[in-house]
């Protein structure tokens, strides 16, 4: 394993660099997409639930593989040239924000309805009634599932080594087939994946408590 | 002009028919008290008047603007008609003080100074000042409902619908929750609508007592003649006997 390191040092930084961006990235947009359908699945508007439910079946029921070699494949083929890890990313970001919505709409169910119906009451919109109450109640409840869709995501960013998106997983395919040392080099990949979830495993569990 | 006035209403729930042909009309400064046994559709019946639940047919006046309408803003309608849950509803991520203070800010543009001077005001009317930094669950229920009434109070409402404010509370609280009702009765010319089995309260500051059975009015009284005299419909006669003794 040292050895792998000695050698190999400076591609398996790059990967861990690439896996990290691709995650933070993929993160950020999934947790704003996925928020928005999660809140569309519960709007009065019957249409806009029907299409937050459609989206998020869709992704939620499709390999991720699939979703990203959709993007890596087809859009290429007929609109516009795009790496491989702009396709990972962007199948990750679609695959995740779908969980994320199921989440982040289960928090906001969990929230007692009289809630909601208080604010209403005194005549706030839906939208303020969601945004000064019911939210910030369900953001609580959604902090541990939160968690462990982030960690997912960061795992799953693997899929970038299908595509040639340089991430972690790819750089160690290349790595063991140079030094033909396919063991010591996946466990390598293995302890650089846990630098990546351990200490977000930890913080959310710090989170976690400090908002119980 | 009325307050309240429902014509020929009939509400579904899916097939189920909750409320048939419904009249009933409610002046400015009343006070009525709904009665009738579970199921009936007296919760069904309040929620209608601020719009937390719709009406498939019919007309529905509130404050002059019918509710069936759709181009009526339901906001408008519920700044000056509150109301007071059963289970209270108390914002739970919010201190007592917030939860008055929330709908004047967002909803009326009160200024922060008045706002503030209002609902300190009003929780010294209900008897919980000292409480005003405290959240809902660090109060008794009957803490709670006296600060729900408080918060329905800031908006300066013209009507006020109560659904069984005292039914979630220990014996010991419903008394304080029923005297600040009362003053609001008796002292403001507020409209109240209030489902409530306390026959004390409907006695002593309703001026009608209408009593419902399987989605149906059965009987519209003035209190006087649904106490002294005796309710006309038979199923109401039965209903108040069980109730008064209890
Ligand atoms: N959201 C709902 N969906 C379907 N049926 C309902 C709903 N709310 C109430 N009902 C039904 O309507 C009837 C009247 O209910 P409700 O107005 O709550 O009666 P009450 O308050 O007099 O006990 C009951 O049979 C109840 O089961
Ligand atoms: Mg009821």
């Amino acid at each position: 394993m040292i050895s792998i390191f000695q050698n190999y040092g400076g591609e398996l930084l790059y990967g861990l660099g690439q896996t990290l961006l691709c995650s933070i990235i993929a993160l950020f947009f999934a947790l704003i997409i996925g928020s928005g359908f999660a809140i569309l699945e519960v709007v009065p508007n019957k249409f806009f639930r029907i299409i937050a439910r459609i989206y998020i079946e869709v992704f939620r029921n499709i390999p991720l593989l699939v979703i990203t070699m959709f993007f890596y494949v087809v859009i290429p083929m007929y609109i516009v040239e795009i790496s491989g890890f702009v396709s990972g990313t962007i199948g990750l970001t679609l695959y995740s924000s779908a969980f994320i919505a199921e989440t982040v709409r289960s928090g906001i169910q969990s929230v007692d309805p009289g809630q909601m119906e208080g604010a209403r009451s005194t005549g706030l919109s839906f939208w303020q009634s969601m945004r000064y109450i019911v939210l910030p109640q369900a953001f609580r409840y959604v902090i541990p599932p939160l968690g462990n869709q982030f960690i997912n995501l960061v795992k799953n960013s693997s899929v970038l080594a299908f595509v040639a998106g340089f991430d972690l997983m790819y750089q160690g395919n290349v790595i063991a087939s140079d030094s033909l040392q396919s063991m010591s080099t996946y466990l390598c990949v293995g302890v650089l994946y846990l630098i990546l979830t351990l200490p977000l495993s930890y913080y959310m569990r710090y989170l976690e408590k400090r908002l119980a | 002009m009325a307050m309240i006035e429902f014509q020929d209403v009939q509400k579904y729930y899916g097939d189920f028919h909750a409320l048939k042909d419904i009249n009933l009309k409610i002046e400015a400064g009343e006070t009525v008290v709904l009665i009738g046994p579970s199921g009936s559709g007296k919760s069904t019946l309040i929620r209608t008047v601020n719009g937390l639940e719709t009406i498939q047919e019919g007309k529905l006046i509130v404050n002059g603007q019918d509710l069936a309408d759709r181009k009526t803003d339901i906001n408008r309608i519920r700044k000056n008609v509150g109301m007071v849950f059963q289970h209270f509803n108390l914002y739970a991520n919010k201190t007592v003080l917030e939860n008055i203070m929330l709908a004047p800010r967002i909803v009326l543009h009160r200024p922060e100074d008045e706002n503030k001077q209002v609902a300190m005001q009003l929780l010294d009317q209900v008897g919980l000042q000292s409480q005003a930094n405290k959240l809902p669950a660090q109060l008794s229920g009957g803490q709670q409902q006296r600060i729900a009434i408080a918060r329905s109070l800031a908006m300066k409402p013209k009507c006020l619908l109560f659904d069984e404010p005292t039914s979630a509370l220990d014996p010991e609280m419903i008394d304080d929750v029923l005297n600040v009702m009362k003053e609001i009765a008796t002292d403001s010319d507020m409209t109240m609508l209030v489902v409530t089995h306390e026959m004390g309260f409907a006695r002593e500051v309703a001026n009608r007592v209408v009593f419902m059975d399987d989605g149906r009015i059965l009987e519209d009284d003035t209190s006087e003649k649904f106490f002294d005299g005796e309710p006309t419909n038979e199923r109401a006669r039965q209903f108040l006997g069980k109730i008064i003794t209890h």
